[in-house]
């Protein structure tokens, strides 16, 4: 199974490279990506840098064009595209049908993925876009088990990719309208989730308190591990009480599920966390290289020991291992 | 949730209080010409900030009698040590001093920082991860950046300040590692 | 300027659900009637058998017929059932998951809220695919909705206007999960809530609202305030989304405005007197936060005045 890793600085893409991945991924540094955030991502000089650094090492470069073009103004989308097939990325990863198609007409021969904000959760969907468009590989969302994937993986050509670590949405990814309900801001128009620019923290010396633009996410004890406010993730309260409603502070780590994930016909394993830090993705990285190593060599495969790298600093198999089913 | 116990070594106590009734004049030259040299040898980092290069930054050691004002401007970049936090900064970074360096150079990933509640921020949180991408980025390596302009000392002093933080800072290591059985649902 | 009905999002009781239908059809004064489990498939037995005659009456009543699909289709029993709707619907089916298109070979059929719909580029591909209306997702803002209208003259355009905005929707169920019971053992306890179950921040701010594996808003969207606008921006038609409230006579009270008979206050008052506990929000047309309500309307003096 190939390494799939995140870069959101040229410098965490020499760091991903070093570290063992098979392939990197990264964006522009604009809203035609789904991590827009301040200080990240690529200039169109960087990107072809950073393809430059990655081909010499026979590593793969997979270019996030990943947002919903603003209505009226492709523009910006369409030159990212363009721009990364004249850089000689390896594959882009779109999730709008319009930019597919752009792409699709634009560049027959470029490989296309999709993305997993194109929420291609089973066998008829990722027909859609093959037939459609002639995706290769698509980037399956979170929201199914192992189980699921393996029927998913048998019952199409088009290759799979899934998240076996990080950031981990709980709702389906591509779909979800909450961060603009708070924040005016939302992933599929501006590449954000949750943005800074309306995170505030108010420390009183007893308790944290996490508010979202007018709303407060999270309140914690000075004893507690924190989290990002990001909206699925905070404390809420209904009428059966109060807690993490939607989703523990948890980030993803199928460590343990990469033998099952290669039995079920999985063809690429993605980390998460383009917003991270260097040594963040050279930990991580070298970690799964490790685990892939060992699982290629049939040996067991080891725990990946990276819970400090985690929100709330726990960790999850997330859905992969539905016990509802 | 509990969090787990941080991995980032802290100054020792007495440490701080012999340091407190020292000047701060000394340590004025000393960052000026740091951050200057950090700077020309990382324009990159003026790209990613962007816009919040005209932000003023506080980073507060929590083990230091002092601390930090940044001002990362493209025209006349300041770094001053200051014995407490004027208001009206842009930003407040708190945190141990070795977090605040790991932080700075990349040795620590800063949001594990944030969730293990060794740093906290507040203020402009766009201007805090614009500089910490920038910071990520720019690979800031202080050894080298504090031996730049001491000429034929330069390869002496860097390798000692390397060995010494390599010292202070001990063994980056990752808690134990608990699987937690968590069902989703 | 056409109206609406959506799908009832929630799960109603079989018999309420049936009876709303039959005062829709009796008493609302809407063009289209859009029909059909959407959220969860497991609630959908309890309107099969309802399903006929209540189509039925609806045509009646001379209302055009459109059969809703699932927003999130995941497990096999829900790509047969999504198949099956579309190979044997006598009526135009309301895409809601990409995967339906997969079965449309050509079909004509709308696009619902829940398909990706952000730029006139997706608009025209999913017209040439047989698509004939589209209904937006409820984060666009007007500029977009303009774009799109102008930039794909050949579907109808439909906006979400009134009703709680779907916001997300999850592989997990928060309804079981608050109830802590398995979603395949949920014992349907969303029935509990028909209007949603209010969802509270630690510091009492009213936020959002669960409905089994999907969350909406707290705050209720009303466009009428840019009914203006809307129009102007080539709109043809507003979506009236089920709540637990009179929704003939909201659908009346759209009507009245759309054709000019009464006019924007007095229309958002009677809202507010049919839907009284939620407060409105129209923050998404003006690219703002989704959860404001920034409504003015110019008074004769020229003064400006909250809604």
């Amino acid at each position: 199974m190939e390494l799939i890793c995140p870069a959101g600085t040229p410098a965490a893409f020499e760091a991903a490279v070093d570290a063992g991945a098979d392939a990197v991924y990264c964006g522009y540094r604009d809203a035609t990506n789904a991590r827009n955030f301040p200080g990240l991502n690529f200039s169109y000089q960087e990107m072809r840098d950073a393809v430059r650094y990655a081909h010499a090492r026979r590593v793969h470069v997979l270019v996030a064009v990943n947002t919903f073009p603003k209505a009226g103004q492709p523009e910006l989308w369409h030159r990212a595209v363009d721009e990364a097939c004249d850089a000689g990325a390896d594959a882009l990863i779109l999730a709008d049908i319009g930019l597919l198609d752009y792409a699709a007409k634009k560049h027959p021969k470029q490989r296309l993925h999709i993305s997993v904000q194109a929420a291609a959760a089973n066998p008829d969907a990722i027909r859609f876009y093959q037939q459609a468009f002639g995706v290769r590989r698509v980037v399956l969302p979170r929201v199914l088990s192992v189980h699921e994937i393996a029927a998913v993986a048998a019952a199409t050509t088009v290759e799979t990719e899934v998240f076996v670590f990080g950031g981990l949405c709980v709702m389906a990814e591509g779909r979800c309208s909450l961060s603009s309900y708070a924040t005016g801001k939302s992933p599929n128009m501006n590449g954000v989730c949750s943005p800074a620019s309306h995170v505030t923290y108010a420390d009183d010396g007893d308790t944290m308190v996490s508010r979202l633009g007018a709303f407060t996410i999270n309140v914690f004890r000075r004893d507690e591990a924190a989290a990002y406010p990001t909206l699925c993730k905070g404390r809420f309260v209904t009428s059966a009480g109060e807690g993490y409603l939607f989703e523990d502070p948890v980030s993803l780590d199928a460590a343990s599920l990469l033998p099952g994930l290669k039995e079920a016909g999985v063809t690429a394993l993605k980390i998460e966390g383009r917003q991270r830090g260097r040594a963040y993705i050279a930990d991580v990285v070298r970690s799964f290289r490790q685990a892939l190593t060992d699982l290629e060599a049939g040996r067991p495969v080891a725990a990946s020991g990276l819970k400090a790298m985690s929100e709330g600093q726990s960790n999850t198999e997330g859905a992969y291992r539905k016990t509802w089913r | 949730m509990e969090s787990s116990r941080s991995s980032v070594p802290t100054i020792p106590g007495f440490l701080g209080k012999v340091m407190k009734p020292l000047p701060l004049a000394p340590l004025q030259p000393l960052l000026a010409m740091c951050i200057r040299a950090a700077l020309k040898k990382h324009p990159r980092i003026f790209d990613r900030l962007d816009t919040y290069a005209d932000k003023r930054f506080g980073l507060n050691p929590t083990d230091l009698p002092f601390a930090f004002v940044l001002e990362p401007r493209r025209q006349n970049a300041s770094a001053q040590a200051v014995r407490e936090l004027p208001d009206g900064l842009d930003v407040k970074i708190t945190g141990p001093f070795f977090a605040l360096m790991g932080l700075a150079d990349g040795y620590y990933d800063g949001d594990a920082l944030f969730f293990s509640r060794d740093l906290t921020v507040e203020g402009d949180m766009e201007a805090v991860v614009a500089l910490r991408n920038a910071l990520d980025d720019a690979k800031i390596d202080f050894p080298e950046l504090f031996a730049a302009n001491l000429g034929p000392f330069a390869p002496a002093a860097e390798k000692a300040t390397r060995a010494a933080l390599e010292l202070l800072r001990g063994r980056r290591e990752n808690p134990t590692y608990t699987r937690e059985e968590k069902s989703w649902n | 300027m056409q109206l609406t009905l959506g799908p009832v999002l929630y799960h109603w009781k079989p018999d309420i659900w049936r009876d709303f239908y039959y005062r829709i059809a009796d008493e609302a004064p809407v063009d289209i009637v859009s029909i059909g489990e959407t959220v969860c498939s497991k609630r959908a037995p309890f309107y099969a058998d309802s399903l006929p005659p209540v189509v039925e009456r609806l045509e009646r009543a001379g209302k055009a017929v459109q059969l809703s699909s699932y927003a999130l289709v995941s497990q096999e029993r829900e790509r047969k059932a999504m198949e099956a709707l579309v190979r044997e619907a006598r009526h135009p089916v309301e895409v809601n998951d990409v995967s339906s298109l997969a079965h449309m070979d050509g079909k004509p059929h709308v696009i619902g809220p829940f398909v990706n719909t952000y730029n006139e580029g997706t608009a025209r591909y999913l017209a040439s695919l047989g698509a004939t209306r589209i209904t937006l997702p409820p984060e666009l803002p007007l500029e977009s909705v303009t774009a799109i209208a102008a930039g794909c003259p050949e579907v109808i355009v439909e906006v979400f206007a009134f009703g709680r905005m779907p916001l997300a929707i999850s592989a997990r169920c928060y309804h079981a999960r608050l109830h802590k019971h398995s979603k395949d053992n949920c014992r349907f306890v969303c029935e509990l809530d028909p209007d949603g179950l209010e969802v509270d921040t630690l510091k009492g701010e009213k936020f959002l609202s669960v409905n089994g594996v999907q969350t909406l808003s707290f705050a209720c969207s009303n466009l009428l305030p840019h009914l203006g606008a809307l129009r102007e921006g080539g709109v043809k038609a507003l979506r009236l989304s089920p709540q637990h409230c009179d929704m003939a006579a909201i659908a009346r009270v759209y009507r009245d405005a759309v054709d000019g008979r009464l006019d924007i206050p007095e229309a958002v008052a009677e809202c507010r007197r049919i839907y009284p506990d939620v407060p409105f929000a129209d923050g998404f047309s003006l690219g703002a936060p989704g959860a404001e309500w920034k409504a003015t309307f110019a008074r004769v003096n020229g003064v400006e005045e909250r809604l």
